[in-house]
């Protein structure tokens, strides 16, 4: 039992990483049917600024979130202008596109900081933990799991009182309707871009508390965080929160109790599993759009 | 004998709203059918949930004594129930003869489907003539206009050979003389078919309909002949309170 | 005679020739590439045919691979021993799922009907409740990288990271000797243009007309009275058969079967080529895949970092400036400069 529950702040904050890496997917994704292999590769740019900043001062890490929010997101947003936007309507090909991309990003990362791993320090008042109630949880593993509640109430925040965030859901729901009702949906495609680099930056900041930096570091999560949306519906908050946790918690506790190797395919199996009850997704956005 | 077509309670509730709301209609064998109504009564819906496109939220749905509910789209197509689609959608990449041949060929083993088509079959062929298309037969269907694509789709149709036909707004966005075949397609579908068509177009319906239900919030208003239809105050009202006279006159 | 007849019989001409002019070391090379051309002839059908954007065929090639890799293991044990990689392992008794690989009737059944099974399965499943496009490509990835985790976690039954390696007998052919590396490379020319003229039979027939329709309108086919859910199912139950057949031909071809072979990336290598080629056309999927893997030699001899940026780029090129790969550029210069057309298609 103690075992057992000492996996929970583990799995908890695996599913914090997951979360905040399929948010973004999910909403360019959502909005825009851009499948972005890339993603994957903003959470290592924005561990890269993790490892470049360290050391520079005392609280380099806190430091290197909004950074590393900044360069994922210009990264992002870059992407989106020289690219993506030529391949709307056409979502398998974003894939594939973004895939080449993201090959030349890893290159890029091998060639500038060294094939090998790299270790970011984690400052002092995340190492360690303390007991509660006899379950062990560990400082950086808490602080991961509160990254994301703060960055998943903000996103909630923005989609619901901002009148950008507004926006937002209007294109997704809606794009045609949303551009005749005069939102440059143009302008908030290139933000909800900004905003979905951006978050995978801060992941990529989060997992140097839990792993060392490599060129293929965002490869070993991007499968799983669209596995998130898939299970979640597209350009759903509450269900990329809800599928992340399941996920996560899945991941953790199939690991725990048979081992790693069939853990990956329960986790596939019960995702094929899911699709057989909702097809779409925890949830859908209705629409009466037909055939 | 029971009727070729009975929807008995029908109910469509989307997210609240009822699109359909306690429907009961009847086709007989060898009907030609008319409905209309203003925007959201519900006629394509009633058509959706006939050919398995939505699932209703209550009621039934028989065909030939069978139940519809249920089933899934390719099944009540091969019941014998055929439909159109608002904007004619045909596979633009293949050609004229190949869409009306798909068409065609639902009927055939998988085995058969493996080999090459060879030839025309006659229906495939008599389509072709009813549609005015076959000077077009060999070239894709993406290079059709708007009205041919209309007629290639009734041609797709008529190859499947239907027991019921269901026509979502044929002649929308024609020309007049393109209507006007199409009219003359229909009346020369509508003697050997039963044929249920959705129409705004009222020169169109007074020309070629012979009996009409209004439908109105879901429900059936009105039964009848165009004329009595037309005649009816509630029809009226429910048209000129929307419509400001332009539908019905 | 046509272009297409032209280039297929000087296509056919040079792969006779090859076992002639090359050495032993390049025929292998290019009996590699056929194995990838067969994998993407099946991509060609289920992705440019189909619509069904699969980035799990590595896991179809490895299940092939597999299956025909634990039969020649087991030939070389011999009767009562055990293949190499267990004694290093220390497994002292063969697993129970071994047994039967070491008929190579069941074998070679399994080569052909595990992976078909499995993309039955999962077809069945996922296309009957219309997951598709990207859901499905997601799918079909996480599918890969479950597979290479279960092979790599389950050591002792498939070797783990290193796989299985040294095989030096294919169906009683000496796999060091260069007649014997001949009769390999000519099977696998001989099942890849077998494979080419089913998948050529199959996009000609009624069934590829329908695939076609499936692809830019799957739910008008439903009111032609066809499910799409069979159609799907069975294009892409054919695209990994064949994938299987590649990976079993690629074992005694390359020598190797591991898990890095098979796994996201790998997946994804298997679609450049077709990508390149021109997934609408097989004979440029086939023409695209022993290309990009014949570029990826030479740059991996002279410059290893370079072929990663190549790659890539080559891949975003061919999507932004030729969507249809090189056989729509072929097509389009056919169009304005060659003959005039009987038809010119809009």
């Amino acid at each position: 039992m103690g075992a057992l529950a000492n996996q929970l702040p583990i799995g908890l904050s695996i599913a914090a990483v997951l979360l905040l890496i399929a948010l973004g997917l999910t909403f360019t994704f959502g909005q825009m049917g851009v499948i972005n292999m890339a993603h994957g590769e903003f959470i290592m740019a924005g561990a890269y600024t993790a490892y470049l900043l360290q050391g520079l001062t005392s609280q380099s890490f806190l430091i290197a979130l909004p950074v590393a929010f900044a360069v994922a997101g210009a990264m992002g947003l870059l992407l989106e202008w020289a690219l993506i936007r030529r391949f709307y309507g056409r979502p398998l090909d974003t894939l594939l596109l973004t895939w080449g991309v993201s090959l030349v990003l890893q290159q890029l990362a091998r060639d500038l900081f060294g094939a090998p791993n790299v270790q970011v320090t984690a400052p002092g008042w995340l190492v360690g933990g303390v007991d509660v109630l006899g379950v062990r949880l560990p400082h950086n593993r808490v602080f991961i799991i509160a990254l994301a509640v703060l960055c998943v109430v903000g996103v909630w925040l923005y989609l619901t009182r901002l009148p950008a965030g507004r926006r937002m859901r209007a294109v997704v729901q809606n794009r045609e309707l949303a551009a005749y009702s005069g939102i440059a949906t143009g302008r908030v495609d290139r933000f909800t871009f900004l905003l979905g680099s951006g978050l995978a930056g801060v992941a990529g900041v989060a997992l140097t508390l839990v792993g060392p930096v490599g060129p293929s570091l965002g490869t070993f999560y991007i499968v799983d965080a669209f596995l998130v949306v898939v299970a979640g519906g597209l350009g759903q908050l509450r269900g990329a929160v809800l599928a992340a946790v399941a996920l996560g918690f899945l991941n953790g506790y199939l690991e725990f109790w048979t081992d790693a190797s069939l853990a990956k395919v329960l986790v596939f199996v019960a995702i094929v599993a899911f699709l057989q009850v909702r097809p779409q997704g925890m949830f859908v956005v209705k629409g009466r759009a037909l055939v | 004998m029971t009727a070729l077509l009975e929807v008995r309670g029908l109910r469509v509730v989307f997210d609240g709203f009822a699109a359909i709301d306690g429907l009961d209609l009847t086709v007989e064998e060898g009907e030609l059918r008319f409905l209309i109504g203003p925007n959201g009564a519900g006629k394509t819906t009633l058509i959706d949930v006939v050919t398995g496109l939505t699932k209703p939220t209550a009621g039934s749905v028989r065909f030939d004594g069978q139940e519809l509910v249920g089933r899934r789209e390719h099944r009540i197509v091969r019941l014998g129930v055929g439909r159109t689609f608002q904007t004619a959608t045909v596979f633009e990449e293949l050609t004229v003869v190949e869409n009306l041949d798909l068409a065609d060929s639902f009927r055939l083993p998988l085995r058969s489907l493996l080999r090459r088509r060879r030839g025309v079959s006659d229906a495939v062929a008599a389509a072709l003539e009813a549609a005015d298309l076959t000077a077009l037969a060999d070239k894709p269907a993406g290079v059709l206009s708007h009205g041919q694509r209309q007629w290639l789709e009734i041609g797709m149709l008529l190859v499947q050979r239907p027991r019921l036909l269901l026509l979502d707004e044929p002649v929308a966005g024609m020309s007049r003389s393109e209507r006007e075949r199409t009219g003359e397609l229909l009346h020369r579908i509508a003697a050997t078919h039963t044929v249920v068509v959705v129409e705004h177009d009222m020169e169109f319906l007074r020309k070629y309909a012979r009996k009409v239900t209004v439908l109105h919030q879901g429900r059936v208003l009105r039964e009848g002949s165009v004329a009595e239809v037309q005649e009816d105050p509630k029809v009226r009202e429910v048209y000129l309170g929307r419509a400001k006279g332009k539908a019905v006159t | 005679m046509t272009l297409g007849r032209v280039s297929l019989v000087v296509c056919v001409v040079l792969l006779a020739v090859a076992p002639l002019a090359l050495s032993p070391f390049r025929l292998g090379l290019l009996a590699k590439y056929l194995c990838f051309a067969i994998v993407a002839v099946g991509i060609a059908l289920a992705w440019g045919q189909g619509g069904m954007l699969t980035l799990g065929q590595g896991v179809f090639f490895g299940l092939g691979g597999y299956a025909m890799a634990m039969y020649l293991k087991l030939e070389e044990a011999g009767s009562a021993g055990l293949p190499d990689f267990m004694v290093w392992s220390g497994v002292e008794e063969l697993p129970a799922l071994w047994e039967p690989f070491g008929n190579p009737v069941f074998a070679l059944a399994a080569v052909v009907l595990v992976p078909g099974l499995v993309a039955f399965l999962l077809g069945l499943l996922v296309f009957r409740q219309r997951v598709r496009g990207a859901y499905f490509a997601i799918l079909s990835q996480a599918l890969a990288a479950a597979f290479v985790i279960l092979l790599v976690g389950q050591q002792g039954l498939t070797g783990g990271t290193n796989g299985m390696t040294n095989f030096t007998r294919f169906f009683g052919l000496d796999l060091s000797d260069p007649n014997g590396q001949r009769a390999v490379y000519a099977i696998t020319a001989l099942v890849l243009g077998l494979t080419f003229l089913v998948a050529k039979l199959l996009v000609r027939s009624r069934f590829g007309r329908l695939l076609v329709a499936v692809r830019d309108g799957e739910d008008r086919v439903r009111f032609l009275g066809y499910d799409p859910a069979v159609v799907k199912t069975i294009t892409f139950t054919v695209s990994a058969v064949m994938a299987g057949l590649a990976g079993a031909l690629f074992v005694p071809v390359v020598g190797i079967i591991s898990p890095a072979l098979l796994g996201i990336v790998p997946s994804l290598e298997l679609l450049v080529g077709v990508a390149v080629g021109g997934r609408f056309v097989l004979a440029g999927a086939i023409a695209g895949a022993i290309a990009v893997n014949y570029a990826k030699t030479v740059f991996s001899e002279d410059f290893a970092e370079g072929w990663l940026y190549l790659q890539g780029g080559l891949f975003v090129l061919v999507l932004v400036f030729a969507p249809k790969g090189l056989a729509g550029v072929v097509e389009s210069a056919r169009l304005r400069w060659g003959r005039k057309p009987a038809e010119v298609v809009a």
